[in-house]
């Protein structure tokens, strides 16, 4: 495959905070990217970058290999799907539609022809005479795409677009999107804070935290082998913990030692180690590696998810089998089920759930929904 | 109930404003134009009215271009306000409204001396031996009179418009290929549309009705329809005619104001409802 866009050491900052520090991402034709991460992580910036709305400080972004920084807006092969959809308030569906068709002076009849083409593309057929901003948020949504699809670009930038939609719908668009994608050939590339809707849609997915690109990777390598303790935690749940790598294959943490698969760390290198939630097995208290107690117990319809104090430290650990609160239990680990990575700057932030509470989960949630640079 | 009458209680004094100071002058305007000096009803000041049509047409014209004139200065330069960051735009407001709190009159008195034939424009260009100019006195001054009392009315409205527009809309119109001037053109101007229907409203209203400018810039060489009603005023025997000019006027200002309101009225109307399916999600 063939790369279309490039970033080389991008940087950015507004009012002296560096927002881009250092952005190099490569972006090959007709996949679907998505850029993911928490609000203000910087991710909204690089697609506005190369959507032509901001100029990096300094780097290089090129299309087809041509560097295009100073190539404004309109010029580019690149259109945006916006936050919010920024419809024209004073054009009914059919105009938005048809507004780039317009500008190239295409001729009436084939942008009767184009539209139509669009709006069943979108399932809007007859919604072509309807005032947009009478039009419900998944309408709204299907109109922002056909609009930007109509003139063919190469890149479709798409900023959060399923954010204002309901769950049950924002399911619905996701297939759609992807099938839009597929069909259409058209390279996608989607930012978003939502890790679900990240592993579903994506190709591959950058993940990125206070404006550095932290791993890229396919939706099952980054969810699988995470590089540091911000992919683990912000990519599904993780129970991440202070360890010591022996040597290949066997890792000492939680006051014991274990058997794995990873290897390639220094003698006696200080590590994190991931394990995830639905890879620990109850057992038998005497025939645990581990035992704990079972502070708290939450029933989430496929399975339980219990919260498990391991000597000090509590892990999430969900299972279909029941163990009520208070109960000791043993742990089982599959050596496969254990991850290492390398000591980073979020070691020891992420992945200890003391003071977990899905209450808080949600808060946090429903912040990064707010809008971002 | 009890809601209610503090309600009626609370809207009383203007209430009570409203029928002394503008229904009852509206009955009064009604009721000398259907009358003659006597007292008694007669038609004959509606009929007498054709001899005025000359007059009605050059006020008409002339608040017309004035009008005109206003917007193509004005829009340029609430387009530039809007564009300017924080601190610029109070700048620019200050300069815009500081003209305003000085009196219309005074103003259009102070524009006198400067446009006049010995006046201060013409002493610096014969000082400079260059041709004096004849100003005051044509229609030209006149237009210049209005444009430069009425142009703030012109651009404010405008300003606030243009400010409302969402800044993406800008954004999306140049992804979807739009240069400057067609951003303008395109997405702008449309979206401004009630902010320039009020503007013309506000400078064309106070235009068409104006007096003291055509009489202090016009020098007195011609007459527009502000200066025929107040002169029929100034002597009880013609209050009749001057109301029911003033009446034809009323009428024609109200025609116009509705026809501008339709085109406002559209704009007002998608805009609320974009409100609502901003909120509505």
């Amino acid at each position: 495959m063939e790369k279309i866009i490039e970033l080389h050491n991008i940087i950015k900052e507004f009012d002296g905070e560096r927002i881009l520090d250092n952005i190099d991402l490569d972006i090959y034709d007709k996949e679907f990217i998505t850029i993911l991460g928490p609000s203000g992580c910087g991710k909204t910036t690089t697609l506005r970058i190369i959507g032509g709305f901001e100029t990096p400080d300094s780097g290089e972004c090129r299309f087809d290999g041509k560097v295009i920084n100073d190539v404004p807006a309109y010029r580019r092969h690149v259109n945006t799907v916006f936050q919010k959809y920024a419809l024209f308030p004073h054009l009914n569906v059919f105009e938005n539609i048809a507004f780039a068709l317009r500008l190239q002076k295409v001729p009436e009849d084939e942008i009767i022809r184009r539209v139509r083409e669009m709006l069943d593309m979108v399932a809007l057929r007859g919604f072509e005479h309807k005032n947009v901003n009478y039009l419900s948020g998944g309408q709204q949504q299907r109109v922002a795409i056909a609009r930007a699809l109509i003139s063919q670009p190469r890149v479709l930038l798409l900023d959060e677009p399923l954010g204002a939609l309901d769950l049950k719908l924002r399911k619905d668009m996701q297939n759609e999107l992807k099938n839009i994608q597929q069909r259409t050939g058209i390279t996608f590339i989607y930012v978003t804070h939502d890790q679900e809707e990240a592993l579903t849609m994506s190709d591959p997915v950058v993940v990125m935290a206070d404006g550095k690109i932290q791993q890229v990777g396919t939706p099952i390598d980054i969810y699988n082998e995470p590089v540091n303790a911000f992919v683990a935690d912000f990519i599904g749940e993780s129970n991440i913990l202070d360890g010591v790598m022996l040597e290949d294959g066997r890792v000492r943490f939680s006051g014991r030692e274990f058997v794995c698969v990873d290897g390639g760390f220094e003698k006696n290198e200080p590590v994190d180690v991931v394990v995830r939630p639905e890879d620990v097995d109850f057992v038998a208290p005497e025939k645990g590696m581990l035992t704990g107690v079972v502070s708290s117990v939450t029933f989430k319809g496929v399975h339980y998810e219990f919260i498990v104090d391991i000597g000090g430290f509590k892990w999430m650990i969900q299972s279909t089998d029941f163990v009520d609160q208070n109960e000791k239990i043993g742990l089982s680990i599959d050596p496969d089920a254990i991850h290492i990575m390398h000591k980073s700057e979020y070691s020891g932030k992420y992945g200890d759930y003391s003071s977990f509470s899905d209450e808080l989960d949600e808060l946090s949630n429903a912040d990064t929904v707010e809008e971002e640079l | 109930m009890k809601k209610s009458a503090k309600g009626s209680f609370v809207a009383a004094p203007h209430l009570v404003w409203c029928v002394l100071f503008i229904i009852a002058p509206l009955l009064f305007v009604i009721y000398y134009s259907f009358t003659d000096s006597e007292g008694a009803f007669t038609l004959d000041n509606i009929l007498a009215l054709p001899e005025y049509g000359d007059i009605f047409l050059t006020s008409i014209e002339m608040s017309i271009i004035a009008t005109f004139l206003c917007f193509l200065v004005g829009y340029p330069l609430a387009y530039f306000i809007s564009r300017s960051s924080e601190r610029q735009k109070k700048v620019y407001m200050i300069l815009l409204m500081l003209p305003m709190w000085t009196n219309l009159l005074i103003r259009t008195y102070s524009m006198m001396a400067i446009l006049d034939d010995g006046g201060f424009l013409n002493s610096i260009l014969t000082a400079l031996d260059l041709a004096p100019v004849h100003i005051v006195g044509t229609k030209g001054a006149v237009i210049f009179g209005m444009v430069y009392d009425f142009f703030p009315y012109m651009v404010l409205p405008i300003y606030t418009a243009i400010t409302k527009i969402d800044h993406r809309l800008i954004e999306a119109a140049a992804d979807l290929g739009c240069n400057s001037a067609q951003t303008m053109l395109r997405v702008i101007l449309p979206l401004s549309r009630s902010g320039i229907v009020s503007g013309i409203t506000m400078v064309f209203v106070p235009s068409i009705s104006t007096f003291y400018i055509s009489q202090k810039l016009g020098g007195g060489t011609f007459e527009l329809i502000g200066d025929t009603i107040e002169r029929q005023f100034q002597s009880y025997s013609t209050y009749n005619i001057g109301a029911a000019i003033s009446l034809v006027m009323m009428i024609l200002i109200l025609i116009s104001l509705a026809v501008m309101n339709r085109f406002s009225d559209e704009d007002a109307g998608s805009a609320g409802a974009a409100r609502i399916a901003g909120t509505g999600k």
